[in-house]
């Protein structure tokens, strides 16, 4: 008796595990079983993966040490991230009671202000422009990739979590929208993001192995670009690469994508700043 | 060169023991062979010249040219002797210099 | 109408051959000229003071990626057997790659006080070649390894 209990209750546990973060919305197109879902961490060599497990080792920390002494610095109302945030690996969150733990692996959240996603970088944008009287920072420089890598470091193994997909979730039209871009032929290749990142996920193309196109990494210094960079950036690269006019950094459309992406990567550990060929 | 280098020392050894030094520098390493949008010649500018000073003198340096990769990395070993000031330093091609120094006790 | 759809296919394909070319563009390894292993052993011989080398010597020991992900970082450790004494020590490791538009990489100068002759460092290969590794002893001998690395240009690198 006490014995069936036992399996019925691992026979739960496990399904919840299975299906990651719990959610009342769309199946996950990956599947449900532990590594359906996988990072582009599982196709990258052994040597790619020694730089990105070591903090020293990472070629996108020098960029993130110069971020962290900006998050510390005054700029100019005597607002420093600090002085609101405390530490950024401070778990109280500083004066505010905001702490960064955790916003790497939540965003893009919903803003009323604009009625649409926001994510990381133009959330610090925010925060600069309205609270701290400063400067914003332009989208794609080392000063916002390096504070939106020190961010999302801060939910590092973290698994990502987004309740988008669920029907009256204020963030579910961004989703619906993100996920129409998803599969929508475009550019003269006329090629949908799924052709390559749902259909042939760890396959080659020429001598490229594709991915699931997930964004958990990001920022993520790429051997390609020689130095770090944003998601949006390689969506950018993507659009481009089909010969379809790319959309700006920060785009509606490209928040759209971000939104509908955090949900096809949930569950995924936050790996920010990741190191990719 | 714009954001600081970074030294991995550790902060004490004992005499004798063998001390692996790792060092990353942020810099584009512009080759001079790419072409801006206009197709013109990207002028080259790298870091050309790495060295590590133990106490005032050199220990270990190095050569770079244009095939190093961006952000350049390199590694090597010292034997802990004496305690003191090691000074690592990056010279670019226009001669600009970049010291980073730590102290290391050897007990 | 089927004419224009050809010319279209036709742009794609040079397109995306620009494409896959423009991974090796980014490095500024375009120019179609690449060094040889001749000129590459004279950049040795000169860096290397012409002495007599000893080839394919195990006391050179090169540590590279059979494949390298991307061409522009691929991460490089050579050791050196050596006791690195006062009297008998690796004074230069010098990196060469075969195949880039110029051969030298990059040149350790060391000193006993290394205690050990293994260095690192991250390169750029142009493409498929060898790097050859040139170890300088104290006495003026020279040791010299080689060694094939694979580099592949991906199909869509966005």
């Amino acid at each position: 008796m006490k014995f069936t209990t036992l399996v019925a209750v691992t026979a739960v546990v496990g399904a919840s595990f299975a299906l990651g973060a719990c959610t009342t919305g769309e199946p996950n197109p990956y599947g449900n079983k532990a590594g359906d879902v996988w990072s582009g961490y599982k196709t990258a060599t052994a040597e790619t993966h020694a730089m990105q497990d070591d903090d020293f080792e990472n070629p996108a920390m020098p960029v993130v040490d110069a971020a962290l002494e900006t998050y510390n610095a005054d700029p100019g109302n005597g607002a420093s991230c600090a002085s609101c945030h405390g530490a950024p690996d401070d778990a109280t969150g500083g004066k505010i009671g905001v702490p960064m733990k955790g916003v790497g692996a939540k965003y893009p959240i919903y803003d009323p202000a604009t009625k649409a996603p926001i994510n990381v970088e133009l959330r610090i944008n925010k925060c600069r422009t309205e609270a701290q009287g400063a400067k914003a920072f332009k989208y794609e420089s080392d000063d916002m990739q390096g504070m939106t890598a020190l961010v999302n470091m801060q939910s590092r193994g973290m698994p990502r979590v987004t309740t988008a997909d669920e029907p009256g979730d204020v963030l579910n039209p961004a989703f619906q929208a993100g996920k129409e871009f998803y599969y929508q032929r475009r550019g003269q290749l006329d090629m949908a993001c799924k052709h390559c990142h749902e259909d042939n996920p760890a396959t080659l193309i020429r001598a490229e192995t594709l991915s699931q196109g997930q964004s958990n990494g990001f920022p993520t210094y790429r051997f390609k670009w020689q130095k770090m960079g944003s998601l949006h950036r390689r969506f950018r690269g993507c659009n481009k690469n089909i010969r379809a006019e790319p959309y700006g950094y920060g785009s509606i459309e490209y928040l759209n994508l971000e939104t509908y992406l955090a949900w096809r990567g949930r569950g995924l550990p936050v790996e920010a700043p990741a190191v990719r060929k | 060169m714009a954001k600081k280098p970074r030294v991995k020392l550790p902060k004490k050894a004992k005499a004798g023991e063998l001390v692996l030094v790792k060092t990353l520098a942020s810099h584009k390493m512009e080759t001079g062979n790419r072409k801006d949008k206009k197709g013109e010649k990207i002028p080259r500018l790298i870091i050309n010249k790495f060295m590590c000073k133990v106490n005032g003198t050199e220990v270990f340096s190095a050569d770079l040219q244009t095939a190093v990769s961006a952000d350049p990395y390199i590694s090597f070993y010292i034997t802990a002797k004496e305690s003191g000031s090691y000074e690592f330093s990056w010279t670019d091609d226009n001669g600009k210099v970049a010291t980073v120094t730590k102290e290391m006790a050897v007990s | 109408m089927s004419k224009n759809l050809h010319q279209m296919v036709q742009l794609n394909r040079r397109q995306a051959l620009k494409a896959a070319g423009a991974g090796v563009v980014a490095l500024g390894f375009a120019s179609s000229a690449h060094a040889t292993p001749d000129e590459t052993a004279s950049a040795l011989s000169k860096a290397t003071g012409g002495a007599q080398a000893m080839a394919g010597s195990a006391k050179v020991t090169i540590k590279l990626p059979e494949i390298a992900e991307n061409g522009s970082t691929v991460p490089l450790t050579v050791t050196v057997d050596s006791p690195m004494t006062d009297a008998d020590y690796v004074k230069h490791i010098h990196v060469f790659a075969e195949g880039n538009p110029s051969p030298e990489v990059i040149s350790f100068n060391l000193t006993p006080a290394n205690g050990k002759a293994e260095v690192s460092s991250r390169m750029r290969l142009a493409k498929t070649q060898n790097v050859v590794v040139a170890a300088v002893m104290s006495d003026g001998s020279v040791h010299t390894n080689s060694k094939e690395v694979k580099v592949t240009i991906g199909g869509c690198g966005g």
